[in-house]
């Protein structure tokens, strides 16, 4: 009888790094990311491998975040245009975490532009969006080309993260924080950056697709001795929200494609101000920024992205007082948290939740109201203890939560 | 370590100066307890110093590069007991507090087989399924019960245990309160808790299984660090102490710290500063001076007189009371209980730096299972086995080793590719029958590295250097009297109420001023810092009402 259910008929892609994660993959338990198979775990303990992104160092196979290159004279105007943040500012061999909005001023998607040359960039993105940006180019000389499956990127995070590369590829000793070069490593072409989702010491390798595999073998042999593991899904959510880096459709929506306001954020509203310097030149005409000024000028923002920290012994007091033991649990949770001030009216709520074991404390990502916002605020954030609704104490706290200084300094 | 700034609070008040003579407290010994309870009094406001005899703080909690780039934990190993409160009130995370995750527990079996834990409940159940599907089931009720055991002791462990011989009204009240709490425990807690206190860790075992190699490896709890076998009465009372940790809320999990117990008590001694603690090292005491029943200061053994009101020692109960005061001015019924007082070490380590990792013949070239305790326990008999030498003054010819490649955990203790092993053995008594330790100490590493031969073939040709810790070295380079490595062994008649003596388990001693918060006291060793913790909490309240 013909397998039937499965309403595509496109297949289920499988990344470049496929068949070497397949062998890794000692769990058989495997999720999909932008219709790809991915990995949640590769063992049965993902804080373990977590414990390597923090402790020593792992890799994790980013290859199905979409990627788009701009090239052309006017590239850089265009990306001036579409980008909240200065695209100007980002010289040959840097990056930049960037955003870019829509004209009411309410964030579309975030990621990681990399320029390469003057007219040269690529930029990734969590979803599609070569439509989005090609119908912006209008009269424009640059081109916009999706090239998400030209490459296999393999993201080398973790204190010896240095080291074990350092091995494959020297230049990268001398990286700075979100820079780029361009190295060989077994004699593969490929782009390193000191880039990565963990907020860690770490690095990314961009190679070409059919190269997969040498990279894989070539990273994996080089870490044995450091004891390096390959990372799934859950290990980066755990590290990331420590990071205090905002996932889509978890902590924000495209405006794009949401259903109303109260599903849409503000640049403002998800903490990402810093990324406006300069917003009042109108050298830097970008989508979204009239309405942006605006909104910062009348302060009509709704909420502001912090950081919330569970006071731990208010959390264990009241678990126990219920008779449980107080779950310090790391599986990353999503969904709205709801958070109250002192009189109990709901002030915010947050969108992740985690403990974190190198913090020991149980965190959360958050939208407070903005005159709350500040560090140090007492707020209660609500959990389910007996299949009742109770407030626990918890302190806005800026982020990131957990920021090592290997992080951003030099060797 | 951390730097993260939303854990910075900016707490350094340094309020002591450097050639001082006169604090509020004097702290003797820098191990982990010392540390603890000097912080607490810090953090307080109290002009608080810690003198410690050797070279660098730690205790019996100290890493050493013996060998470059190899980091041994020379005595203690691993992280459970330590009080979840104290990481929090003493803002150890800011100061690179760092529990690492062990996901395996590896127990080899003679056969060839394996028995591996990790930390997937369901992979647990079909592995121990391999072995007895009976037991796969039984672990679950077993762990539950256990469990439940532990939340119905752990409000008494996290206080101090109340005075059985008060007549004041407030320790009348302790004594009531403690009544209500047992009175509210479940019937069938309270008497799986009796049965732990007094049995034996077989019996209880044999309630729930039948597998030799499930029981052995649960039955390891129940004699670490104490002389008994598994079959002796009271090695319940120790499989329940070691069931009363946690790792990231995971009952009864251990942790490995990130550069090992030496690291964790460097960040003790980091936070213990942060609140404007000063540390003496190098500096060993000769007494406590007392004046009209009341302790006033130290002397040092260079003669050196420091003042202070409060005088903790963190030493045990022996050096608290026969070494720092003279015991004649102690009451009759302290001095023969103290000499009554049990220590028999019976624990040694041999710490290895290997070449590179062992193998398992039947696991082929997977070494995934050392990430966490090696335990070569087969079959409770086999631990029983090792013990009747002991009975008899004699180390174990086959021992039981608690071993760990931490290196595979945390790459920062060895050189890349290299690996460092502790292995912790019993038994090996402090008096051994007709010969003693300097004698034997290279004969019991030899039966150590056979028996880790028979199980890992070619273990030897890896062995780069290894290090050898008697009950004898214990006491000589820790302190520990008779190598005890709880300060004293964990028998019913010497914990709780009675730790270190009836009447004497609220850290006070006779002498007013004099305060004990060592391992000897409640609730005993196992780097729980309990002692430490609740010490400083009697003492501030003393100072409160004084």
């Amino acid at each position: 009888m013909p397998l039937t259910g499965c309403y595509s008929l496109a297949m289920l892609r499988e990344s470049p790094f496929h068949n070497r994660v397949a062998a890794a993959n000692q769990t058989s338990l495997w999720s999909h990311w932008s219709g790809h198979l991915v990995v949640d775990k590769y063992q049965s303990s993902e804080k373990f491998e977590y414990v390597s992104i923090r402790n020593a160092v792992a890799m994790f196979d980013s290859s199905p975040l979409y990627k788009y290159r701009i090239v052309g004279p006017d590239a850089e105007r265009f990306l001036g245009g579409v980008l909240a943040r200065d695209i100007r500012t980002c010289r040959p061999g840097e990056a930049q975490y960037t955003i870019w909005c829509d004209d009411r001023g309410y964030v579309n998607e975030d990621g990681v532009v990399f320029r390469h040359g003057p007219g040269e960039f690529l930029l990734t993105a969590a979803e599609p969006n070569l439509a989005y940006f090609q119908d912006l180019v209008g009269g424009l000389a640059v081109e916009v080309t999706e090239v998400t499956y030209d490459y296999a990127t393999l993201a080398v995070q973790g204190p010896r993260s240095r080291a074990v590369l350092g091995e494959l590829a020297p230049e990268i000793n001398s990286l700075g924080y979100f820079e780029h070069t361009a190295a060989k490593i077994r004699g593969v072409p490929v782009t390193i950056s000191r880039t990565g989702f963990t907020g860690d010491l770490g690095f990314e390798i961009f190679a070409a697709s059919d190269e997969a595999s040498v990279i894989w073998d070539a990273v994996a042999e080089a870490g044995a001795p450091h004891g390096i593991v390959p990372f799934g899904q859950t290990a980066l959510l755990i590290a990331r929200i420590e990071a205090g880096l905002l996932l889509i459709n978890v902590d924000f929506e495209a405006s794009r494609l949401a259903e109303n306001d109260e599903h849409r954020s503000t640049p403002l509203e998800l903490g990402l101000g810093w990324m406006l310097k300069g917003i009042d030149d109108d050298s830097r005409p970008f989508i979204g920024r009239r309405a942006i000024r605006r909104e910062r000028a009348d302060g009509t923002s709704r909420w502001k992205m912090t950081g919330l920290m569970v006071d731990p012994f208010d959390y264990d007091r009241k678990f126990t007082a219920a008779g449980m033991v107080p779950p310090k649990d790391h599986t990353p949770v999503s969904g709205d948290m709801m958070v109250y001030d002192d009189d109990g009216q709901r002030v915010g709520y947050a969108t992740s939740f985690v403990y974190s074991p190198v913090l020991q404390r149980h965190i959360a990502l958050a939208r407070i109201r903005p005159d709350l916002a500040t560090t140090g605020t007492r707020a209660f954030l609500e959990f389910t203890i007996n299949h009742r609704y109770e407030q626990v104490a918890a302190e806005v706290t800026h982020t990131p939560f957990f920021a090592p200084e290997r992080k951003t300094s030099m060797p | 370590m951390t730097d993260s700034s939303a854990l910075q609070d900016g707490v350094t008040t340094p309020t002591v100066d450097a050639g001082s003579r006169e604090f509020d407290a004097i702290v003797i010994g820098g191990g982990h307890n010392g540390l603890v309870n000097a912080s607490y009094l810090a953090k307080s406001g109290l002009r608080t110093l810690i003198v410690e005899r050797r070279d660098f703080v730690g205790g019996a909690a100290i890493t050493e590069e013996l060998r470059p780039g190899f980091k041994f934990t020379t005595f203690s190993y691993a992280l459970s007991l330590l009080r979840p409160n104290i990481i929090h009130d003493l803002g150890l995370v800011k100061h690179g507090f760092m529990p690492l995750l062990m996901p395996a527990s590896f127990c080899p079996m003679e056969n060839g087989d394996a028995l591996v834990m990790g930390t997937d409940r369901n992979e647990n159940i079909i592995e121990i399924a391999r072995h007895s599907q009976h037991d796969a089931d039984a672990y679950d009720q077993y762990s539950h019960d256990i469990e439940m055991v532990v939340r119905a002791v752990k409000p008494l462990f996290d206080k101090a245990p109340p005075d059985l011989f008060a007549t004041s009204p407030d320790g009348v009240a302790e004594l009531a309160e403690l009544a209500q709490h047992l009175r509210g425990v479940d019937k069938g807690v309270l008497h799986n808790l009796v049965r732990l206190l007094t049995g034996s860790a077989a019996d209880f075992l044999d309630d729930y299984f039948e597998s030799d190699i499930l029981k052995g490896y649960l039955a390891s709890s129940g004699i670490i660090g104490t002389k008994v076998g598994p079959m002796s009465q009271g090695s319940g009372l120790v499989l329940l102490f070691h069931g009363m940790g946690e790792h990231d809320g995971s009952l009864g999990s251990w942790a490995f710290h990130k550069g090992g117990n030496g690291e964790f008590t460097q960040v003790l001694a980091r936070a213990a500063q942060s609140f404007g603690a000063q540390i003496k090292l190098g500096t060993e005491v000769d007494r406590v001076i007392t004046s009209n029943g009341r302790a006033t200061g130290i002397a040092l053994a260079d003669g050196t007189e420091l003042s202070a009101k409060v005088i903790v020692s963190a030493a045990d109960p022996r050096r608290t009371f026969t070494k720092f005061v003279d015991p004649r001015e102690l009451p009759a019924d302290l001095v023969d209980a103290l000499r009554r007082y049990r220590y028999q070490g019976t624990s040694s380590k041999v710490n290895f730096a290997l070449d590179g990792l062992p193998t398992y013949p039947s696991l082929g070239e997977r070494t995934d299972m050392f990430r966490g305790f090696t335990n070569i326990a087969p079959t409770m008999e086999y631990l029983e086995r090792a013990f009747d030498e002991a009975k008899y003054g004699w180390y174990s010819t086959r021992p039981y080793i608690d071993g760990a490649i931490q290196s595979t955990i945390d790459p920062d203790m060895a050189p890349p590719g290299k690996h460092v092993m502790s292995c912790f053995i019993h038994y090996t008594p402090y008096e051994l029958r007709g010969s003693d330790w300097p004698t034997e100490r290279e004969h019991m590493a030899d039966n150590v590295q056979a028996t880790l031969e028979s199980f890992f073939p070619g273990f030897s040709d890896l062995v780069l250097q290894r290090e050898i810790v008697t009950p004898l070295d214990i006491e000589t380079v820790a302190g520990l009297p008779e190598g005890n490595i709880f300060h004293g062994e964990f028998f019913a008649p010497q914990m709780y109420f009675f730790r270190p003596a009836p009447g004497w388990s609220q850290y006070r001693t006779p002498i007013e001023g004099y305060y004990q918060c060592g391992s000897g006291t409640h609730p005993g060793g196992c780097v729980s810092g309990g002692p430490g913790w609740l010490a400083s909490q009697r003492i501030l309240r003393d100072l409160a009402t004084a």
